[in-house]
Protein backbone atom coordinates (compact mmCIF):
# COMPACT_ATOMS: atom_id res chain seq x y z
CA UNK A 1 0.00 0.00 0.00
CA UNK A 2 1.35 3.09 -0.91
CA UNK A 3 2.34 5.89 1.86
CA UNK A 4 -0.04 8.53 -0.06
CA UNK A 5 -2.94 6.24 0.27
CA UNK A 6 -2.63 5.41 4.19
CA UNK A 7 -4.75 8.42 5.30
CA UNK A 8 -7.74 7.11 4.01
CA UNK A 9 -7.19 3.68 5.35
CA UNK A 10 -6.18 4.74 8.69
CA UNK A 11 -9.82 7.07 8.79
CA UNK A 12 -11.36 3.66 7.69
CA UNK A 13 -9.67 0.93 9.99
CA UNK A 14 -10.43 3.81 12.75
CA UNK A 15 -14.33 4.19 12.36
CA UNK A 16 -14.08 -0.10 11.45
CA UNK A 17 -11.94 -0.79 14.70
CA UNK A 18 -13.49 2.71 16.92
CA UNK A 19 -10.24 3.67 17.52
CA UNK A 20 -9.68 7.34 18.04
CA UNK A 21 -6.77 8.75 15.80
CA UNK A 22 -6.89 12.46 17.03
CA UNK A 23 -5.19 14.80 14.03
CA UNK A 24 -2.13 15.81 16.53
CA UNK A 25 -1.24 12.01 16.39
CA UNK A 26 -1.63 10.94 12.67
CA UNK A 27 1.91 11.75 11.26
CA UNK A 28 3.18 9.13 14.20
CA UNK A 29 0.65 6.54 13.33
CA UNK A 30 1.11 7.17 9.53
CA UNK A 31 5.16 6.79 10.00
CA UNK A 32 4.28 3.57 12.27
CA UNK A 33 1.60 2.11 9.71
CA UNK A 34 4.78 2.80 7.24
CA UNK A 35 7.42 1.11 9.19
CA UNK A 36 4.76 -1.62 9.55
CA UNK A 37 4.04 -2.49 6.41
CA UNK A 38 7.35 -2.13 4.79
CA UNK A 39 8.99 -4.81 7.19
CA UNK A 40 5.13 -6.51 6.41
CA UNK A 41 6.05 -6.56 2.51
CA UNK A 42 9.34 -8.24 3.37
CA UNK A 43 7.93 -11.35 4.69
CA UNK A 44 5.10 -10.95 2.40
CA UNK A 45 7.00 -11.53 -0.76
CA UNK A 46 9.33 -14.55 0.87
CA UNK A 47 7.51 -17.65 -1.18
CA UNK A 48 6.05 -20.32 1.24
CA UNK A 49 4.73 -23.63 0.56
CA UNK A 50 1.53 -23.65 0.84
CA UNK A 51 1.00 -26.34 3.42
CA UNK A 52 2.95 -23.98 5.64
CA UNK A 53 1.91 -24.20 8.91
CA UNK A 54 1.53 -20.90 11.19
CA UNK A 55 3.50 -21.29 13.82
CA UNK A 56 1.22 -19.82 16.87
CA UNK A 57 1.23 -22.39 19.50
CA UNK A 58 -2.47 -24.23 20.16
CA UNK A 59 -2.44 -27.70 21.69
CA UNK A 60 -5.74 -29.32 21.30
CA UNK B 1 29.93 -9.51 64.01
CA UNK B 2 28.03 -8.86 60.82
CA UNK B 3 29.32 -9.61 56.77
CA UNK B 4 29.11 -6.63 54.82
CA UNK B 5 26.67 -8.44 51.58
CA UNK B 6 27.75 -5.17 49.44
CA UNK B 7 29.34 -6.83 45.96
CA UNK B 8 28.20 -10.31 47.62
CA UNK B 9 26.89 -12.75 44.94
CA UNK B 10 23.68 -14.68 45.66
CA UNK B 11 25.88 -18.17 46.70
CA UNK B 12 28.15 -16.23 49.34
CA UNK B 13 25.32 -15.01 50.80
CA UNK B 14 22.72 -17.76 50.98
CA UNK B 15 25.81 -19.61 52.39
CA UNK B 16 26.53 -17.14 54.71
CA UNK B 17 22.81 -17.35 56.18
CA UNK B 18 22.50 -21.09 56.04
CA UNK B 19 25.93 -21.53 57.76
CA UNK B 20 24.58 -18.91 60.73
CA UNK B 21 27.14 -16.81 59.90
CA UNK B 22 24.76 -14.05 58.68
CA UNK B 23 21.25 -13.17 59.40
CA UNK B 24 18.53 -13.19 56.14
CA UNK B 25 17.21 -10.34 57.98
CA UNK B 26 21.06 -8.49 57.71
CA UNK B 27 20.98 -9.47 54.20
CA UNK B 28 17.65 -7.44 53.56
CA UNK B 29 18.16 -4.78 55.72
CA UNK B 30 21.60 -4.45 53.90
CA UNK B 31 19.99 -4.62 50.60
CA UNK B 32 17.47 -1.90 51.77
CA UNK B 33 20.03 -0.18 52.45
CA UNK B 34 21.47 0.08 49.18
CA UNK B 35 18.44 1.02 47.16
CA UNK B 36 17.80 3.90 49.52
CA UNK B 37 21.66 5.25 49.42
CA UNK B 38 21.50 4.72 46.04
CA UNK B 39 17.97 4.64 44.02
CA UNK B 40 17.78 8.34 44.03
CA UNK B 41 20.03 8.51 41.35
CA UNK B 42 19.93 5.07 39.11
CA UNK B 43 15.55 5.20 39.72
CA UNK B 44 15.69 1.30 39.04
CA UNK B 45 12.76 1.34 41.90
CA UNK B 46 9.28 1.40 41.55
CA UNK B 47 8.00 0.19 44.54
CA UNK B 48 10.43 -1.31 47.50
CA UNK B 49 8.53 -3.87 49.46
CA UNK B 50 10.35 -3.55 53.06
CA UNK B 51 7.77 -4.68 55.24
CA UNK B 52 7.05 -7.79 53.27
CA UNK B 53 10.94 -8.39 52.81
CA UNK B 54 11.68 -8.14 56.56
CA UNK B 55 8.91 -10.49 57.44
CA UNK B 56 10.06 -13.17 54.61
CA UNK B 57 13.89 -12.89 55.96
CA UNK B 58 12.58 -12.84 59.72
CA UNK B 59 10.72 -16.32 58.04
CA UNK B 60 14.19 -17.59 56.84
CA UNK B 61 15.94 -17.14 60.14
CA UNK B 62 13.15 -18.41 61.99
CA UNK B 63 13.40 -21.80 60.09
CA UNK B 64 17.17 -22.02 60.13
CA UNK B 65 16.85 -21.60 64.15
CA UNK B 66 14.22 -24.34 64.30
CA UNK B 67 16.96 -26.61 61.91
CA UNK B 68 14.38 -26.79 58.87
CA UNK B 69 16.22 -26.93 55.59
CA UNK B 70 15.98 -23.80 53.28
CA UNK B 71 16.74 -23.45 50.17
CA UNK B 72 20.18 -22.26 47.78
CA UNK B 73 18.46 -18.92 47.74
CA UNK B 74 18.14 -18.68 51.57
CA UNK B 75 18.37 -15.01 52.66
CA UNK B 76 18.86 -13.50 49.21
CA UNK B 77 17.48 -10.19 48.22
CA UNK B 78 15.84 -10.24 44.84
CA UNK B 79 13.25 -7.88 43.16
CA UNK B 80 11.05 -8.18 39.73
CA UNK B 81 10.34 -6.10 36.91
CA UNK B 82 6.78 -4.16 37.64
CA UNK B 83 5.19 -6.63 35.43
CA UNK B 84 5.42 -9.36 37.88
CA UNK B 85 2.24 -9.49 40.09
CA UNK B 86 3.24 -8.52 43.58
CA UNK B 87 0.97 -9.48 46.04
CA UNK B 88 -0.58 -6.56 47.40
CA UNK B 89 0.60 -4.21 44.62
CA UNK B 90 -1.27 -2.86 41.08
CA UNK B 91 0.50 -4.59 38.63
CA UNK B 92 1.72 -1.28 36.54
CA UNK B 93 3.64 -2.76 33.83
CA UNK B 94 5.60 0.36 33.21
CA UNK B 95 2.27 2.37 32.45
CA UNK B 96 0.36 5.12 34.64
CA UNK B 97 -3.46 3.17 33.32
CA UNK B 98 -2.71 -0.12 35.47
CA UNK B 99 -2.08 1.60 38.22
CA UNK B 100 -5.79 2.01 38.74
CA UNK B 101 -5.75 -1.95 38.92
CA UNK B 102 -7.06 -3.39 42.32
CA UNK B 103 -3.79 -4.99 44.05
CA UNK B 104 -2.71 -8.16 43.09
CA UNK B 105 -3.91 -10.71 45.05
CA UNK B 106 -1.20 -13.37 45.08
CA UNK B 107 2.30 -13.43 43.46
CA UNK B 108 3.64 -14.46 39.92
CA UNK B 109 4.76 -18.16 39.91
CA UNK B 110 8.18 -17.23 39.71
CA UNK B 111 8.18 -14.98 42.69
CA UNK B 112 6.71 -17.68 44.42
CA UNK B 113 9.42 -20.60 43.48
CA UNK B 114 12.40 -18.24 44.32
CA UNK B 115 10.41 -17.17 47.63
CA UNK B 116 10.31 -20.91 48.26
CA UNK B 117 13.83 -21.68 48.14
CA UNK B 118 14.41 -18.97 50.55
CA UNK B 119 14.93 -15.73 48.83
CA UNK B 120 13.33 -12.58 49.91
CA UNK B 121 11.43 -9.92 47.43
CA UNK B 122 12.42 -6.01 48.16
CA UNK B 123 10.61 -4.67 45.09
CA UNK B 124 9.57 -4.14 42.12
CA UNK B 125 11.40 -2.49 39.33
CA UNK B 126 11.24 0.20 36.52
CA UNK B 127 10.52 -0.54 33.05
CA UNK B 128 9.38 0.76 29.51
CA UNK B 129 5.89 0.88 28.93
CA UNK B 130 4.16 -2.29 28.69
CA UNK B 131 7.37 -3.60 27.92
CA UNK B 132 7.36 -2.00 24.40
CA UNK B 133 10.68 -0.35 24.94
CA UNK B 134 14.30 -1.07 24.53
CA UNK B 135 15.23 1.72 26.17
CA UNK B 136 14.75 1.85 29.83
CA UNK B 137 13.12 5.12 29.26
CA UNK B 138 9.44 5.25 31.18
CA UNK B 139 7.70 8.68 30.93
CA UNK B 140 5.82 8.24 33.88
CA UNK B 141 8.55 7.11 36.42
CA UNK B 142 11.64 8.57 34.56
CA UNK B 143 14.19 6.26 32.84
CA UNK B 144 16.15 3.72 34.80
CA UNK B 145 19.62 4.92 34.64
CA UNK B 146 23.00 2.91 33.80
CA UNK B 147 25.29 2.60 36.72
CA UNK B 148 27.92 2.71 34.66
CA UNK B 149 27.39 5.89 33.46
CA UNK B 150 23.99 7.80 34.69
CA UNK B 151 24.02 9.90 32.17
CA UNK B 152 23.26 6.84 29.78
CA UNK B 153 20.23 4.62 28.96
CA UNK B 154 19.78 0.72 30.90
CA UNK B 155 18.32 -0.61 27.99
CA UNK B 156 14.72 -1.76 27.90
CA UNK B 157 12.13 -2.67 28.50
CA UNK B 158 13.70 -4.07 32.02
CA UNK B 159 15.68 -1.36 32.58
CA UNK B 160 15.17 -1.32 36.09
CA UNK B 161 16.15 -4.77 36.67
CA UNK B 162 19.43 -3.98 34.24
CA UNK B 163 20.29 -1.22 36.78
CA UNK B 164 19.87 -2.59 40.00
CA UNK B 165 21.92 -6.12 39.49
CA UNK B 166 24.31 -3.73 37.55
CA UNK B 167 24.21 -1.10 40.55
CA UNK B 168 24.54 -4.34 42.89
CA UNK B 169 21.72 -2.97 44.99
CA UNK B 170 20.31 -6.73 44.22
CA UNK B 171 22.35 -10.11 43.32
CA UNK B 172 19.38 -10.76 41.66
CA UNK B 173 16.26 -9.50 39.51
CA UNK B 174 14.33 -11.13 37.30
CA UNK B 175 12.93 -9.27 33.86
CA UNK B 176 10.72 -10.34 30.63
CA UNK B 177 11.99 -10.47 26.94
CA UNK B 178 9.08 -10.48 24.07
CA UNK B 179 12.46 -8.93 21.76
CA UNK B 180 15.41 -8.87 23.70
CA UNK B 181 14.23 -6.88 27.29
CA UNK B 182 16.43 -9.39 28.92
CA UNK B 183 19.16 -9.40 26.67
CA UNK B 184 19.87 -5.46 25.42
CA UNK B 185 19.76 -4.05 29.67
CA UNK B 186 22.20 -7.03 30.09
CA UNK B 187 24.25 -5.48 27.66
CA UNK B 188 24.05 -1.99 28.35
CA UNK B 189 24.14 -2.24 32.06
CA UNK B 190 27.13 -5.32 31.54
CA UNK B 191 25.67 -8.21 33.43
CA UNK B 192 24.71 -11.41 32.79
CA UNK B 193 21.32 -12.10 31.45
CA UNK B 194 19.32 -15.47 30.80
CA UNK B 195 16.50 -16.01 28.28
CA UNK B 196 15.44 -18.87 28.73
CA UNK B 197 13.71 -21.06 25.70
CA UNK B 198 10.05 -20.23 24.98
CA UNK B 199 7.61 -22.07 27.39
CA UNK B 200 10.58 -23.09 29.68
CA UNK B 201 9.68 -20.62 32.79
CA UNK B 202 5.83 -20.03 33.82
CA UNK B 203 4.71 -16.44 32.83
CA UNK B 204 1.67 -16.75 35.26
CA UNK B 205 0.46 -13.85 36.82
CA UNK B 206 2.75 -11.81 34.48
CA UNK B 207 1.48 -9.02 32.92
CA UNK B 208 1.74 -10.09 29.20
CA UNK B 209 3.15 -8.30 25.93
CA UNK B 210 3.30 -10.12 22.87
CA UNK B 211 1.93 -13.69 24.11
CA UNK B 212 3.58 -15.59 21.04
CA UNK B 213 6.99 -14.19 22.20
CA UNK B 214 6.77 -13.58 25.92
CA UNK B 215 9.45 -15.03 27.81
CA UNK B 216 10.65 -14.40 31.43
CA UNK B 217 13.89 -14.96 33.16
CA UNK B 218 17.01 -13.84 35.36
CA UNK B 219 19.56 -11.09 35.59
CA UNK B 220 22.50 -11.72 38.03
CA UNK B 221 26.10 -10.86 38.18
CA UNK B 222 28.11 -13.83 37.73
CA UNK B 223 26.50 -17.26 35.81
CA UNK B 224 26.33 -19.37 39.30
CA UNK B 225 24.05 -16.91 40.46
CA UNK B 226 21.77 -16.95 37.06
CA UNK B 227 21.44 -20.83 37.25
CA UNK B 228 20.56 -20.82 40.73
CA UNK B 229 17.67 -18.32 39.86
CA UNK B 230 16.69 -20.36 36.83
CA UNK B 231 17.14 -23.82 38.39
CA UNK B 232 14.51 -22.40 41.29
CA UNK B 233 12.25 -20.95 38.69
CA UNK B 234 11.90 -23.70 36.55
CA UNK B 235 8.99 -26.67 36.34
CA UNK B 236 5.44 -27.33 34.91
CA UNK B 237 2.68 -24.46 35.40
CA UNK B 238 -0.96 -25.03 34.42
CA UNK B 239 -1.75 -21.57 34.63
CA UNK B 240 0.30 -20.79 31.78
CA UNK B 241 -0.66 -22.15 28.47
CA UNK B 242 2.75 -21.60 27.20
CA UNK B 243 4.71 -23.38 29.50
CA UNK B 244 5.94 -26.68 29.32
CA UNK B 245 5.82 -29.88 31.16
CA UNK B 246 9.36 -31.20 30.49
CA UNK B 247 10.46 -31.53 33.74
CA UNK B 248 12.83 -30.06 35.65
CA UNK B 249 16.44 -30.04 34.40
CA UNK B 250 18.44 -28.51 37.04
CA UNK B 251 21.29 -26.77 35.59
CA UNK B 252 23.88 -25.77 38.60
CA UNK B 253 25.42 -28.85 38.95
CA UNK B 254 26.33 -29.05 35.26
CA UNK B 255 28.27 -25.48 34.60
CA UNK B 256 31.34 -27.68 35.93
CA UNK B 257 31.46 -29.83 32.95
CA UNK B 258 33.23 -27.20 30.66
CA UNK B 259 32.82 -26.79 27.18
CA UNK B 260 34.85 -29.42 25.73
CA UNK B 261 33.32 -31.04 22.68
CA UNK B 262 31.11 -28.30 21.75
CA UNK B 263 31.09 -26.95 18.95
CA UNK B 264 31.00 -22.97 18.39
CA UNK B 265 30.19 -21.46 15.47
CA UNK B 266 29.69 -17.22 15.01
CA UNK B 267 26.92 -15.74 13.31
CA UNK B 268 27.90 -14.07 9.81
CA UNK B 269 25.63 -12.09 7.56
CA UNK B 270 22.97 -9.93 9.29
CA UNK B 271 24.82 -10.55 12.31
CA UNK B 272 27.99 -8.89 11.38
CA UNK B 273 26.86 -5.97 9.76
CA UNK B 274 25.36 -2.79 11.54
CA UNK B 275 27.83 -2.91 14.55
CA UNK B 276 29.97 -0.78 15.82
CA UNK B 277 33.08 -1.54 17.04
CA UNK B 278 32.36 -2.46 20.39
CA UNK B 279 30.11 -5.08 19.23
CA UNK B 280 32.86 -6.16 16.87
CA UNK B 281 35.66 -6.62 19.55
CA UNK B 282 33.20 -8.14 22.18
CA UNK B 283 32.15 -10.67 19.77
CA UNK B 284 35.96 -11.19 18.92
CA UNK B 285 37.21 -11.73 22.13
CA UNK B 286 34.48 -14.13 22.71
CA UNK B 287 34.81 -16.07 19.67
CA UNK B 288 38.70 -16.36 20.46
CA UNK B 289 38.25 -17.73 23.86
CA UNK B 290 36.00 -20.06 22.56
CA UNK B 291 38.36 -21.48 19.70
CA UNK B 292 35.60 -20.57 17.21
CA UNK B 293 37.04 -20.28 13.29
CA UNK B 294 33.27 -21.23 12.10
CA UNK B 295 30.93 -18.83 10.44
CA UNK B 296 27.52 -20.29 9.99
CA UNK B 297 24.60 -17.66 8.60
CA UNK B 298 21.40 -17.82 10.17
CA UNK B 299 19.10 -17.89 6.90
CA UNK B 300 16.77 -14.84 6.60
CA UNK B 301 17.61 -13.22 9.78
CA UNK B 302 16.71 -9.94 8.23
CA UNK B 303 13.39 -11.09 7.50
CA UNK B 304 12.98 -12.88 10.48
CA UNK B 305 13.57 -9.78 12.44
CA UNK B 306 10.61 -8.06 10.02
CA UNK B 307 8.56 -10.37 10.85
CA UNK B 308 8.75 -10.61 14.70
CA UNK B 309 8.40 -6.77 14.35
CA UNK B 310 4.85 -7.35 12.35
CA UNK B 311 3.48 -10.09 15.67
CA UNK B 312 4.62 -7.60 17.88
CA UNK B 313 2.99 -4.77 16.84
CA UNK B 314 -0.34 -6.55 15.92
CA UNK B 315 -0.53 -8.90 19.22
CA UNK B 316 0.46 -5.77 21.31
CA UNK B 317 -2.22 -3.74 19.46
CA UNK B 318 -4.56 -6.74 19.94
CA UNK B 319 -3.86 -7.02 23.83
CA UNK B 320 -4.48 -2.32 24.44
CA UNK B 321 -7.15 -1.92 22.00
CA UNK B 322 -9.71 -1.33 24.81
CA UNK B 323 -7.12 1.02 26.54
CA UNK B 324 -6.84 2.85 23.37
CA UNK B 325 -10.28 3.25 23.19
CA UNK B 326 -10.59 4.45 26.39
CA UNK B 327 -7.78 6.08 27.61
CA UNK B 328 -5.63 6.81 24.60
CA UNK B 329 -3.98 10.37 26.71
CA UNK B 330 -2.74 8.37 29.39
CA UNK B 331 -0.41 6.32 27.35
CA UNK B 332 3.40 6.86 26.25
CA UNK B 333 2.39 8.85 23.44
CA UNK B 334 5.15 7.05 21.79
CA UNK B 335 3.99 3.70 22.49
CA UNK B 336 0.25 4.46 21.72
CA UNK B 337 1.02 5.32 18.69
CA UNK B 338 2.94 2.59 17.80
CA UNK B 339 -0.22 0.40 19.07
CA UNK B 340 -2.54 1.83 17.10
CA UNK B 341 -0.20 1.64 14.27
CA UNK B 342 -0.65 -1.99 14.59
CA UNK B 343 -4.02 -2.31 15.05
CA UNK B 344 -4.04 -1.69 11.31
CA UNK B 345 -1.95 -4.08 10.15
CA UNK B 346 -3.89 -6.54 7.76
CA UNK B 347 -4.63 -9.74 9.08
CA UNK B 348 -3.35 -11.64 5.98
CA UNK B 349 0.12 -10.29 6.98
CA UNK B 350 0.11 -11.28 10.08
CA UNK B 351 -0.80 -14.84 9.49
CA UNK B 352 2.06 -14.97 6.84
CA UNK B 353 4.53 -13.66 9.67
CA UNK B 354 3.45 -16.92 12.01
CA UNK B 355 4.36 -19.10 8.67
CA UNK B 356 7.42 -17.96 8.22
CA UNK B 357 8.12 -18.32 11.30
CA UNK B 358 7.71 -22.01 10.94
CA UNK B 359 9.43 -21.65 7.87
CA UNK B 360 12.39 -20.54 9.90
CA UNK B 361 12.27 -22.40 12.88
CA UNK B 362 12.72 -25.61 11.08
CA UNK B 363 16.19 -24.02 8.88
CA UNK B 364 17.67 -22.68 12.40
CA UNK B 365 17.10 -25.78 13.52
CA UNK B 366 19.15 -27.38 11.00
CA UNK B 367 22.12 -25.48 11.52
CA UNK B 368 21.86 -26.90 15.37
CA UNK B 369 22.71 -30.46 13.86
CA UNK B 370 26.17 -28.91 12.55
CA UNK B 371 26.49 -26.53 15.99
CA UNK B 372 26.21 -26.48 19.25
CA UNK B 373 26.53 -22.88 19.89
CA UNK B 374 25.87 -19.78 18.19
CA UNK B 375 27.52 -16.18 19.17
CA UNK B 376 26.29 -13.15 17.96
CA UNK B 377 26.28 -9.08 19.19
CA UNK B 378 23.73 -8.61 22.21
CA UNK B 379 23.47 -5.11 20.92
CA UNK B 380 25.25 -3.09 17.71
CA UNK B 381 26.28 -0.59 20.32
CA UNK B 382 27.14 0.31 23.69
CA UNK B 383 24.53 2.01 25.84
CA UNK B 384 23.27 5.54 23.82
CA UNK B 385 22.73 8.90 25.63
CA UNK B 386 19.38 9.19 27.71
CA UNK B 387 16.80 10.92 25.44
CA UNK B 388 18.97 9.93 22.36
CA UNK B 389 17.23 9.42 19.24
CA UNK B 390 19.80 8.77 16.36
CA UNK B 391 23.19 7.16 16.17
CA UNK B 392 25.38 7.05 12.88
CA UNK B 393 26.57 4.00 11.63
CA UNK B 394 29.07 3.80 8.60
CA UNK B 395 27.99 6.88 7.57
CA UNK B 396 23.90 6.28 7.82
CA UNK B 397 22.18 8.11 10.29
CA UNK B 398 19.97 5.04 12.44
CA UNK B 399 17.32 6.10 14.71
CA UNK B 400 18.64 4.50 17.72
CA UNK B 401 14.67 3.14 19.50
CA UNK B 402 14.14 0.98 15.95
CA UNK B 403 17.91 -0.74 16.14
CA UNK B 404 18.83 -1.34 19.59
CA UNK B 405 16.90 -4.80 19.30
CA UNK B 406 18.27 -5.50 15.88
CA UNK B 407 20.20 -8.43 16.68
CA UNK B 408 18.57 -10.02 19.74
CA UNK B 409 14.41 -10.07 17.45
CA UNK B 410 15.95 -13.27 15.35
CA UNK B 411 16.30 -15.24 18.00
CA UNK B 412 13.71 -15.03 20.60
CA UNK B 413 11.31 -14.75 17.68
CA UNK B 414 11.58 -18.65 17.49
CA UNK B 415 12.16 -18.91 21.35
CA UNK B 416 15.82 -20.12 21.59
CA UNK B 417 17.60 -20.14 24.61
CA UNK B 418 20.42 -17.35 25.01
CA UNK B 419 22.64 -16.22 28.06
CA UNK B 420 23.72 -12.83 27.35
CA UNK B 421 26.99 -12.32 28.26
CA UNK B 422 28.87 -8.90 29.43
CA UNK B 423 32.00 -8.14 28.06
CA UNK B 424 33.74 -5.78 30.27
CA UNK B 425 34.87 -2.71 27.96
CA UNK B 426 36.30 0.39 28.60
CA UNK B 427 34.69 2.83 29.03
CA UNK B 428 31.44 1.05 28.74
CA UNK B 429 30.29 -2.73 28.70
CA UNK B 430 28.40 -4.35 25.96
CA UNK B 431 27.11 -7.64 25.44
CA UNK B 432 27.43 -10.78 23.39
CA UNK B 433 24.63 -13.58 23.11
CA UNK B 434 25.37 -17.13 23.91
CA UNK B 435 22.54 -19.03 21.66
CA UNK B 436 22.05 -22.57 21.73
CA UNK B 437 18.89 -25.13 20.41
CA UNK B 438 15.61 -25.22 22.44
CA UNK B 439 15.88 -26.66 26.02
CA UNK B 440 19.66 -26.64 26.10
CA UNK B 441 20.13 -23.92 28.55
CA UNK B 442 22.65 -26.51 30.14
CA UNK B 443 24.62 -25.48 27.00
CA UNK B 444 24.37 -21.72 26.76
CA UNK B 445 24.85 -21.41 30.58
CA UNK B 446 28.24 -23.60 30.69
CA UNK B 447 29.61 -22.04 27.73
CA UNK B 448 28.91 -18.84 29.71
CA UNK B 449 30.46 -20.19 32.99
CA UNK B 450 33.47 -20.90 30.99
CA UNK B 451 33.93 -17.32 29.53
CA UNK B 452 33.87 -16.31 33.34
CA UNK B 453 35.76 -18.43 34.45
CA UNK B 454 38.23 -17.70 31.54
CA UNK B 455 38.44 -13.84 32.75
CA UNK B 456 36.65 -12.57 29.36
CA UNK B 457 32.89 -12.02 30.97
CA UNK B 458 32.72 -10.26 34.07
CA UNK B 459 30.41 -8.27 35.50
CA UNK B 460 32.22 -6.00 38.46
CA UNK B 461 30.40 -3.70 40.50
CA UNK B 462 30.83 0.47 38.74
CA UNK B 463 33.16 2.74 40.83
CA UNK B 464 31.18 3.96 43.21
CA UNK B 465 28.61 1.18 44.11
Amino acid sequence: MAADHLDGYIDAVSKALALPVEEAWRPAVRANLEVSLRLARLVDEFPLPDETEPASVYTA
Amino acid sequence: MTINTDGLSAQQIAQAVTDGKLSALDATEAALARIAKHDSVLNSFTDVTADRARAKARAVDAAIAAGQKVGPLAGVPFAVKNLFDVKGLSTRAGSKINRDLAPSPRDATLIERMEAQGAVLVGALNMGEYAYDFTGENVHDGPSRNPHDTTRMTGGSSGGSGSAVGGGLVPIALGSDTNGSIRVPSSFCGIFGLKPTYGRLSRARSFPFVASFDHLGPFARNVGDLARAYDAMQGPDADDAACTTRPVEPITPLLVEGIDGLRVAVAGGYFQRNVFPEAVEAVARVAKALNATKTVEIPEAARARAAAYVITTTEGASLHLDRLRKRPNDFDPAVRDRLIAGAMVPAPLVDRAQKFRRWYRAKVLELFRSVDVIIAPATPCIAPKLGQVNFVLDGVELPVRANIGIHTQPISFIGLPVVAVPIPLVPMPIGVQIIAAPWREDIALRVAHALERAGVATAPLPRGL
